[in-house]
């Protein structure tokens, strides 16, 4: 320890400066912020999930296999359930349509017509299964990326979430 | 008439706002005590005026009136009374004077704080106070005016979003904007100070009470709004890495980091520059929490319905405020004197280790929320970071500071004993190891990070009281000698160890999350469902009317081993105004295990589907933070905040004391 601090020397610090020990300081935030930033390259190469709108898959010639957030609305009529929580329906932009296959319990506010956001892997051109189906907070609420994808296709205007959704929603009051 | 008095109150808060932030500023420019005084009183002016304004909107839910465009859209006759109060912050422009209200609540209590605080500090958070003040007062005033009428009335409202009826919502937004807004008197201070161009202990001490204050509501407001979502959301989960959580864990994070580095200010007069960019950065971090929740640019689940003029709004707010302050610092903090010194082994470079990680921590999450909105800016592609960024990135940063801490905190300030800690914390350490080993022995072949994480857990437990044991028990004999030595010693110290405590009894409930199993199945009445230790038998289903809405309840009997427990209810609710359906929980506690059952869509033939839950030690997450705040508050009760705090030694300002 340098004399100006009071502490007893120490042989191992002799002579460490102010300034040394601030570059020690540096060095090590500089490790740690360095390991963290590799870890968080890794992780966003790695643990990252692409959103695409159903005509987005074939406009992308995205190959099976592919893990991705698929969004779109429920098509009319198309909510098949089997046996065992197995449930088939199929997401649509109005011009391309997928078929989605999904096991388990849907989330209560999934309906025809409705927006949705699934998550899970590319089978085949035009199949997709999902090993989640998101669920909406709020009866009004269109997921953003949906909007984006329907936009994209023009089957949208803006302002319209509401109008929208309960349009196609027989069940829902007008508001 | 009352709606159009609360209107024209809130106008007239802005007016005051302005005043506040003006004159005092002028009065410390001037070198003018009686200008510089203008400040608690119009801070406290503009809290009346808020709450006013406030009373007027919880009165118009109160009476139902529906020709508040508000209570309209968010309100319904027939809403049990709890839950029409509770509506007026159901929504965003509720939800946003609310978010005002506490910010002028702030306020008048800083003006009315007795502390002996120098008068330029005083003047001069104020004045940065009032600012924060008018900016949003601006902002609900011209983009989210809750007082807005409807011509003509209608005669029913729309009733509150289902998941919103709900206790959570008397609670969680509450506590959390206390801990969000709260933050906003460090920034003040860190303003003033760098302003004043001086920063000492006198500065630390005034900000700590503060900052404790604000942290305390922040945990108890961020563990209650995870507990909400695992029973209400029918699944289970308890965190889910959402933009918005994260929006409230970066300033829990940040201000955790605050609270110790103002301790190293305090004691030992280091740390000031990084302080008081800590504090900037802490309030900032809330500014921009509120900009995501509120403006919709990240695709969240507690999204309000989007307005880009808002988001417009708030984004100006945010520039102003992080960008001011920052520049701010950039010119004056070299001004700042540099403090002590202390040796690479001590407690204040424990405590610098300790800023370093949960900094890191804090950038990994900021990096994790808004990398999304940052690539679609530039390539156009919609990407989501969900869990798997971060246990890759959070947790290699906060496991090592845990690990770290029960060292860290027996370190001596100044030059601490590394060797002598390590010793301290040996028995822990080994007692930790154990717990270890025996879980893995019993629960061989099941997941290996919950023995993992429950022994870390229970290290940190038992290192935070171990100190304080040895402190207590090894030189006293007797129960009434060990309990005065106990009450002896500084409440601070007792906060410490209880808020540490609480870290490893939530690390505990968390690692147990390993442990929990899920079952589906698809029940008749009388047919049972296995998860975990747990048989669930549907006795019934029939349905109810409550006040708002229609409900199937489901009735399950549950065993457990030989042993039968209370029996538990789950609803499928429809409300009827919104035609929106919920699912309620059934939640049965089982010491700090949970079995847990909520329910799916009805079958054709009558069955129906069912989600069953083991949750293992699940209430430990929540007691932990419960523990964590505890500790906060009892630091808050820390002698060294009651009494005034000792004056600065040389005179400071050229102004008096401003009378009150």
């Amino acid at each position: 320890m340098t004399a100006q601090t009071g502490f007893p020397r120490s042989p191992a610090r002799k002579g460490m400066t102010r300034k040394q020990r601030r570059m020690v300081m540096i060095a090590s935030a500089g490790t740690v912020l360095a390991i963290s930033a590799g870890l968080v390259a890794y992780a966003l190469r790695d643990s990252i999930v692409f959103f695409y709108g159903p005509t987005e898959i074939v406009e992308k010639g995205l190959t099976p296999g592919t893990r991705l957030r698929l969004g779109g609305l429920v098509g009319e009529g198309s909510v098949v359930r089997s046996p065992g929580q197995k449930v088939s329906f199929t997401i649509t932009d109005a011009k391309t349509t997928v078929t989605v296959n999904y096991t388990g319990l849907l989330p209560d506010l999934f309906r025809e017509g409705q927006g949705v956001v699934t998550e899970g892997v590319l089978e085949a051109p035009g199949r997709f299964r999902a090993d989640s189906v998101l669920a909406k907070h709020d009866e009004n609420y269109m997921p953003r990326e949906v909007a984006d994808a329907l936009k994209k296709q023009g089957h949208w205007q803006p302002g319209d979430a509401k109008a929208g959704a309960d349009a196609a929603t027989p069940a829902a009051p007008a508001k | 008439m009352i709606v159009e008095i609360g209107h024209f109150a809130l106008a007239l808060a802005l007016g005051v706002a302005v005043i506040q932030t003006v004159v005092p500023l002028w009065g410390v420019a001037r070198q003018d005590p009686v200008l510089a005084s203008v400040g608690p009183a119009a801070a406290i002016a503009c809290f009346l005026l808020v709450s006013v304004a406030f009373g007027a909107l919880v009165f118009s839910y109160f009476v139902s009136d529906f020709s508040v465009e508000n209570v309209a859209s968010n309100s319904h006759s027939t809403q049990p009374l709890i839950y029409k109060l509770t509506s007026t912050w159901g929504n965003h422009e509720g939800s946003m004077l609310l978010w005002v209200l506490i910010l002028v609540l702030f306020g008048a209590l800083v003006a009315l704080s007795r502390r002996s605080l120098p008068a330029r500090l005083r003047a001069g958070a104020l004045a940065a106070q009032g600012s924060i003040t008018v900016a949003f007062l601006a902002f609900t005033l011209l983009t989210s005016n809750p007082f807005r009428r409807l011509v003509p009335a209608p005669a029913e409202g729309q009733d509150l979003n289902p998941l919103l009826q709900d206790l959570g919502l008397a609670i969680h937004p509450p506590l959390l904007y206390v801990g969000y807004v709260g933050f906003s008197i460090s920034y003040a201070f860190a303003v003033a100070a760098l302003i004043d161009g001086r920063i000492d202990a006198v500065w630390a001490r005034a900000v700590r009470p503060w900052t404790l204050l604000a942290w305390t509501f922040l945990t108890l407001g961020i563990s209650m709004g995870s507990y909400w979502a695992y029973y209400e959301l029918g699944w289970g989960g308890w965190w889910f890495w959402d933009p918005v959580e994260n929006a409230s864990l970066m300033p829990w994070i940040a201000g955790t980091a605050l609270i110790h580095s103002t301790v190293v200010m305090e004691k030992r007069d280091a740390l000031k520059v990084w302080t008081i960019l800590l504090a900037i950065l802490t309030f900032s971090l809330s500014l921009l929490g509120t900009f995501i929740v509120r403006s919709g640019v990240l695709t969240s689940v507690h999204s309000f319905a989007t307005d880009p003029q808002r988001g417009l709004f708030i984004l100006a707010i945010l520039v102003i405020f992080v960008g001011g302050s920052l520049a701010l610092f950039a010119w004056r903090a070299p001004l700042l004197r540099q403090g002590g010194l202390f040796a690479p082994v001590s407690r204040e470079s424990a405590l610098v280790v300790n800023n370093l990680f949960l900094a890191t921590a804090c950038a990994t999450v900021f990096v994790g929320t808004l990398y999304p909105l940052a690539l679609e800016m530039v390539t156009g592609d919609k990407i989501s970071v969900g869990p798997p960024f971060f246990n890759a990135t959070f947790l290699p940063v906060v496991v090592p500071l845990l690990l770290l801490l029960p060292i860290g905190q027996s370190l001596a300030w100044k030059r601490g004993d590394l060797l002598g800690a390590a010793q301290r914390a040996q028995f822990a350490f080994g007692f930790a190891v154990l717990v270890t080993i025996a879980l893995l022995a019993v629960t061989r072949g099941g997941p290996v990070l919950a023995p993992l994480g429950i022994g870390l857990g229970v290290f940190l437990v038992v290192s935070a009281f171990w100190d304080l044991g040895e402190r207590v028990v090894s030189r006293a004999s007797g129960a009434a000698a060990i309990w005065s030595r106990a009450r002896g010693l500084p409440r601070s110290i007792w906060g410490t160890a209880f808020a540490h405590a609480g870290v490893g009894v939530t690390v505990i409930g968390i690692a147990a999350t390993a442990w929990s199993t899920e079952g589906i199945g698809i029940l008749k009445p009388g047919q049972s469902l296995t998860s975990g230790r747990y048989t669930f038998t549907l006795e019934s289903i029939a349905p109810r009317t409550g006040p708002n809405f229609t409900e199937e309840v489901a009735r399950f009997r549950i065993r457990t081993g030989e042993r039968e427990m209370k029996p538990v209810e789950s609803m499928k609710r429809m409300y009827t105004a919104r035609a929106m359906p919920t699912t309620e929980a059934g939640i049965r506690s089982d010491g700090f295990s949970q079995a847990y059952v909520s329910l799916g869509e009805r079958e054709a033939d009558g069955s129906i589907a069912v989600r069953a839950y083991d949750k293992p030690l699940v209430l430990l997450i929540w007691i932990g933070t419960l523990i964590m705040a505890f500790g906060g508050a009892l630091s808050l009760t820390d002698r060294r905040f009651r009494v005034a705090a000792p004056r600065r030694a040389a005179p400071t300002s050229a102004l008096p004391q401003p009378a009150e």
